[in-house]
């Protein structure tokens, strides 16, 4: 797994409280890992403190499972 | 009784008579106050006064991207912003039948829409910090309206059902928004009343007499400290017992 994967999954973990082997790819923030919709907006706050990049509002939308936040910080970084 | 050392507070309208009293209640409590408005001579006049913990932030609260710009500029001056109390508002007033369209605009514009903006703005501070108070000063006449006010008791019913709305958001992250609401208060918007006007309204005041800008603060206070930490969505009407709601 990237580096990148590892530090999103990391993140994810902590946030939510959840289980590491929950965290796979298909995993949906929401319905898999228990996150409620402000939950999903503090991790798209955490994933920009940690990579250093900027999410647009419109983009954060799109990032609704582990496997999108990781393919979309993998194209921003 | 209430201290807010090491917090820091953004107050909007603090060139009028009661954000200036608010702005002095939270410094008083050991507060860091930005204090925002249009008129920069009050402002600076006020930080002056204040001393230490206390900047002067002008903005336009009528420019959309002033607005936007405000929350992050007091940040910057003060490191975070802990507290936000909106209390800007204008009155243009008119007969329903004759309302303007532009005095409509206006007056949500400024009143709502920009306390909208801010409270947006210090969001993500606060739910970093899983600390924060907002507390929006709305208006007795939110809740009983007043004739010739359609537009400003709009904009002050709309501050609380939208301060009860962000409440139960982010109550869960120790952010609390409370609205207070005044009724009639010593002020240069009420020393507009004519001596006829005035003894008209005191007839309707239990207390007898009109509030004073401090009485409106000290419930701001109250809203802002640790101690409220379990009170949130709620309204608090200063007003005399004019309206017992």
């Amino acid at each position: 797994m990237s580096d990148i994967a590892d530090r999103v999954k990391k993140i994810v973990v902590e946030h939510l409280g959840v289980e590491e082997d929950k965290v796979v790819e298909g995993a949906s923030f929401i319905d898999d890992l228990g996150a409620d919709s402000l939950d999903t907006v503090e991790l798209v706050m955490a994933f920009e403190e940690e990579f250093g990049i900027e999410i647009p509002d419109d983009a954060a939308e799109t990032i609704q499972s582990f496997g999108d936040a990781v393919k979309f910080i993998t194209e921003a970084s | 009784m209430f201290d807010l050392t090491g917090k820091n507070a953004l107050i909007t309208g603090a060139s009028g008579g009661i954000g200036g009293a608010i702005a002095k209640a939270l410094h008083g409590a050991g507060a860091t106050v930005a204090l925002s408005g249009t008129r920069v001579e009050p402002l600076e006049a006020l930080a002056a006064e204040l001393g230490s913990r206390a900047h002067v932030l002008p903005c336009n609260l009528a420019d959309a991207e002033a607005v936007n710009a405000l929350p992050k500029q007091a940040a910057e001056a003060m490191g975070s912003v802990d507290i936000l109390v909106n209390n800007a508002g204008i009155t243009a007033d008119n007969i329903f039948m004759r309302m303007k369209d532009e005095e409509w605009e206006r007056v949500l514009d400024i009143n709502l829409t920009s306390t909208m903006r801010l409270c947006r703005g210090v969001m993500r501070g606060m739910m970093k910090a899983r600390w924060g108070r907002i507390i929006n000063i709305s208006s007795i006449v939110g809740a009983t309206g007043n004739p010739g006010q359609a537009n400003y008791a709009a904009s002050k019913a709309g501050m609380i059902g939208m301060s009860k709305s962000i409440a139960y958001e982010v109550a869960n992250r120790g952010i609390t928004v409370n609205a207070v609401a005044p009724g009639f208060i010593s002020t240069a918007m009420t020393d507009k009343l004519t001596e006829d006007q005035k003894a008209g309204i005191l007839g309707q005041v239990p207390a007898g007499r009109m509030g004073e800008p401090e009485e409106i603060a000290a419930a701001v206070l109250y809203l802002a400290s640790p101690e409220a930490g379990y009170v949130t969505g709620s309204t608090l009407h200063v007003n005399g017992g004019m309206a017992m709601l």
